[in-house]
């Protein structure tokens, strides 16, 4: 075992696979190791009962940068993302609000319980969409490193800030109450309806240890908003054939450029000689060489696990320990007899085939943020459904369908301790089910197969450190030249020779390719491989 | 035979697999055409006339009762953010049409002004009889006196035995009215129409027929001929009413009204863009298409992309750029609407227009005349004018 490697990645995740891929596309010989027998860490399809193939954690696209698709070809290895047209809420008194990519469609929708904000509603689009422009100075690019006085972080750092300045002044202004209001707040300003507000504001809170009306989430809401599929702003996507799909292509694009990828290769630790990465020992004792190591596990679980503590500076040490990581969410996936059917608007239609989202008021989060904060997962959680197989019949048996619950709040730290949650796991799956069936009354009777993933299961499952399905919160002092910690934002870490390439550096969050994109190119441009 | 959504509404762009027919019934006899999608409101209380006076860039409190204003109401900046018509019904009561979605931005001023502002864009039906044989089939249905009605004027009657306002406005540039009705009578008003025009050649017309007599009549279209100012992603696509050709409804010297101090500053200090009509030049077109041997093509329908127009000296600058256009079958002209830069507004002024023919790119000249290419006499007559 003595194959000598470019790089080795530890982590198949979406973006080590990207990081892979770029890195053997300039001719770097690249190992790629998965502990699991599955590629894609979270955004990962997997055959949980016979027939029904899941999008098991991250079940939507929308981030997903379009230039990797381009430079690493991923449409012609099986890249393929169907927009979504509907963003459906169900109400508890048998109404409903839905959104359509049909501005009037939506207006008129709307216009039921607000005729102004129907019409401010495109207002607040176009709004975010020219805040969305900012996407590209901030995702498309390592952050700058502002305690630098290299020219070319100076360079970097002037960059950003033009396209803040480009901005113009009302929208700089509105960027400035953006990264400091609450996600609520911010939409009063344009809004009144809270019938509209309630499902807005969730965007803000999406992976964060956060309510809606805390300060800082409204910058969580522009993130999301940022998405864009084939180059167009804000809309999302179901990957043909589950997120797993995503993660696919970009493995088979990563192979075709002659990179190895092995699973069932956990690895033990990083092999760390006088402050220097030289490889990896694996769990069954191999140990492999590299010129470098890339890590595309989160912070904590690559310096705490993988590196160890007796190789970080005590600065270090204090700062990875401090970064957030308080995973919220969980996820419950139902095999299901047949299609469901809600109260407010029975059959199928186009109104089930977007996002469904359980948050009828802005009370009704808080509240279930209420439970969270003192170690309880909530009882009346804030949802949101997809059933991907009314999209993509392929992923199950036909007539059969799969209801996909991203479920928030469900805390890590539960009060009696993270260890505990398999106790709980299955009352925690009762209470998403019971909420549902509020809405879809038949939907116990339908239900074949259950799968609760709470965050402890994410973290024993996918190395999700805490559940995070971020691989750290997205909140403000932990994101740019602060993402994972400060002075070690550029993809290097404090151990000379060890990267990272994951969702806990900059950008982070979401199936967007960024991170291990950056990492690759931040590798070639300095010349480390 | 086709459709497309307007509003929000399947509306017919024709009857038929051609619109022409329609054409020639807006031009020779009447059309009846389905303008429901418009959005409509009510405004009425003791400063019904002040607070749209803050709003419109015309003064509505000097506007007389039955009588109608075409105008626009524009952002703090100036640019416009949509067109359409006020109508005085009486003293405290109006009634005013738009393209775009109104009620939001009209209630951000109602504050201080007793008013009552209603969106009855989903109660009342609008159908527009237009066409030289319009009055005629009108007076068939109603009894008001039609002949005594002026150019954009506005009065209440009754068909059978329910209310309408008619008014005499229109998108064609031809005599025409529209009528007004709440939603439960409109399929009894449409049938009543209908009956009544079959003397008189009467058809039911779509908006593919409206918008080859809208560009002859020179009358811009939102999202076509310029954006909502509220809608448009970059500043650059804002327009002010004097660069779209509707600088004659400012009216600057009054109370204050949204975007009153920048209109002042850019009528002092001119505006960048104006829209002009061109005056395609036929022969050059008929000479390209028969240099490849081909008779001239031309396109029965009215085109809305935006094409290039350069200065007639150098052909290589772009001066401005066409947005809609058509082959006037009336005036035997290929005329278009076109934004170009100010200096180039001149009646007369040769510009140069883009055409491709048989995959290949020209130009041909192409003289700014008035965006008013058709406007008949019949337009503004009227039989016996009342002395008010």
């Amino acid at each position: 075992m003595s194959k000598k490697y470019d790089a080795i990645i530890i982590g198949g995740g979406h973006n080590g696979l990207i990081c892979a891929a770029y890195l053997a596309k300039a001719g770097r010989k690249v190992l790629v190791l998965e502990k699991r027998h599955v590629l894609g860490g979270a955004a990962v399809s997997e055959e949980l009962y016979p027939g029904f193939t899941f999008s098991v954690a991250s079940y939507v696209v929308s981030l997903f940068r379009p230039h990797i698709i381009r430079e690493l070809e991923l449409a012609k290895h099986g890249y393929e993302v169907i927009p979504m047209d509907c963003s459906f809420l169900p109400l508890p008194d048998g109404d409903s609000l839905a959104r359509w990519a049909d501005p009037h469609r939506s207006r008129k929708e709307i216009a039921r319980f607000s005729k102004k904000d129907a019409e401010i509603y495109p207002e607040f689009s176009r709004i975010m969409t020219l805040m969305g422009k900012l996407a590209k100075a901030v995702i498309d690019h390592p952050a700058p490193d502002i305690t630098s006085f290299n020219p070319k972080e100076i360079a970097n750092l002037l960059r950003l800030g033009k396209a803040f300045k480009d901005l113009g002044p009302d929208l700089f202004h509105l960027n400035v109450k953006l990264v400091t209001m609450s996600a609520l707040d911010f939409l009063d300003l344009w809004f009144e309806s809270d019938v509209l507000k309630a499902p807005m504001s969730v965007s803000g809170i999406i992976g964060t240890f956060q309510g809606i009306r805390s300060p800082g989430t409204a910058y969580v809401l522009l993130h999301h908003y940022m998405g864009q599929l084939d180059g167009v702003f804000r809309s999302w996507g179901f990957s043909k054939g589950g997120t797993g799909g995503v993660s696919m292509a970009c493995a088979r694009a990563a192979m075709s450029y002659g990179a190895e990828i092995r699973t069932e290769a956990p690895v033990k630790q990083v092999i760390v000689k006088n402050g220097e990465a030289t490889g990896v020992v694996l769990e069954n004792g191999d140990e492999l060489y590299a010129k470098q190591i890339i890590s595309n596990l989160d912070p904590n679980r690559t310096y705490l696990k993988m590196v160890g503590e007796q190789h970080l500076d005590s600065e270090v040490l204090k700062e990875v320990k401090r970064y957030k990581l308080r995973g919220s969410s969980g996820k419950v996936n139902l095999a299901l007899d047949s299609v469901p059917e809600f109260k407010c608007r029975p059959g199928d239609g186009d109104h089930i085939r977007g996002d469904i989202a359980i948050a009828p008021s802005t009370e009704y989060l808080e509240k279930a943020y209420d439970q969270a904060k003192y170690g309880e997962f909530s009882t009346r959680p804030y949802i949101n459904a997809v059933i991907p197989t009314l999209t993509d019949p392929t992923l199950a048996p036909p007539g059969k369908h799969i209801m996909s619950c991203f479920v928030q709040y469900a805390p890590y730290h539960i009060k009696e301790g993270a260890e505990n949650w398999p106790k709980y796991r299955e009352a925690f799956g009762d209470a998403v089910v019971d909420t549902l069936a509020e809405y879809i009354p038949g939907l116990k009777d339908k239900i074949i197969f259950r799968q609760v993933l709470t965050p402890w299961d994410l973290e024993q499952t996918m190395g999700l450190t805490e559940g995070n399905i971020f691989q750290g919160e997205l909140s403000l002092e932990q994101l740019l030249f602060q993402r994972p910690i400060a002075g070690y934002s550029g993809y290097k870490t404090s151990i000379h020779r060890l990267w990272m390439c994951g969702s806990g550096t900059h950008p982070g969050g979401g199936i967007m390719g960024a991170s291990g994109e950056l990492c690759a190119k931040t590798m070639l441009k300095s010349r480390a491989v | 035979m086709k459709w497309k959504i307007w509003a929000g509404y399947y509306a017919v762009c024709s009857y038929e697999t051609l619109h022409d027919a329609e054409y020639y019934a807006f031009r020779n006899s009447a059309g009846l055409l389905d303008v429901s999608p418009l959005f409509k409101y009510r405004v009425t209380g003791p400063d019904a006339a002040a607070f749209l006076s803050r709003i419109m860039v015309r003064n509505i409190e000097k506007l007389a009762v039955g009588r109608v204003a075409y105008c626009c109401w524009c952002d703090d900046h100036g640019k416009v953010i949509d067109d359409g018509t006020v109508m005085r019904r009486g003293e405290q009561e109006f009634f005013v049409t738009a393209a775009d979605p109104a009620f939001s931005w009209f209630s951000r001023f109602l504050r201080g002004y007793r008013v009552e502002l209603t969106d009855i864009s989903d109660q009342v039906a609008g159908l527009a009889l237009q066409g030289p044989t319009s009055r005629d089939i009108l007076k068939q249905v109603c009894d008001a006196d039609l002949d005594a009605l002026k150019y954009f004027a506005t009065c209440k009657t009754r068909v059978d035995n329910f209310e309408i306002y008619i008014s005499r406005t229109g998108y064609t540039g031809d005599l025409g009215y529209e009528l007004w009705v709440d939603n439960a009578h409109a399929l009894k008003l449409w049938d009543a129409v209908m009956d009544a025009g079959r003397n008189y050649d009467i058809r039911p017309a779509g908006l593919d027929a409206l918008d080859v007599t809208r560009v002859e009549a020179g009358l811009i279209l939102k999202d076509v001929d310029y954006y909502n100012a509220l809608h448009a992603l970059i500043d650059d696509r804002k327009s002010s009413p004097y660069e779209i050709s509707l600088g004659w409804t400012v009216d600057l010297d009054r109370g204050p009204f949204n975007g009153q101090a920048a209109l002042k500053a850019e009528k002092q200090q001119g505006s960048k863009w104006a829209i002009v009509g061109l005056d395609i030049n036929w022969p050059q077109l008929e000479e390209l298409y028969y240099k490849r041997g081909l008779p001239p093509v031309l396109s029965l329908q009215a085109w809305r992309s935006s094409i290039p127009v350069y200065a007639s000296k150098d052909k290589r600058k772009q001066v401005g750029y066409a947005t809609s256009g058509t082959w006037s079958p009336i005036l035997k002209k290929n005329i278009a609407l076109a934004t170009v830069q100010k200096q180039y507004d001149k009646i007369g002024t040769e510009l140069q227009f883009e055409v491709t023919v048989e995959h290949v790119r020209h130009t041909v000249s192409a003289i700014v005349s008035k965006t008013q290419f058709y406007n008949p006499e019949h337009k503004t007559f009227t039989p016996k004018p009342s002395r008010s």
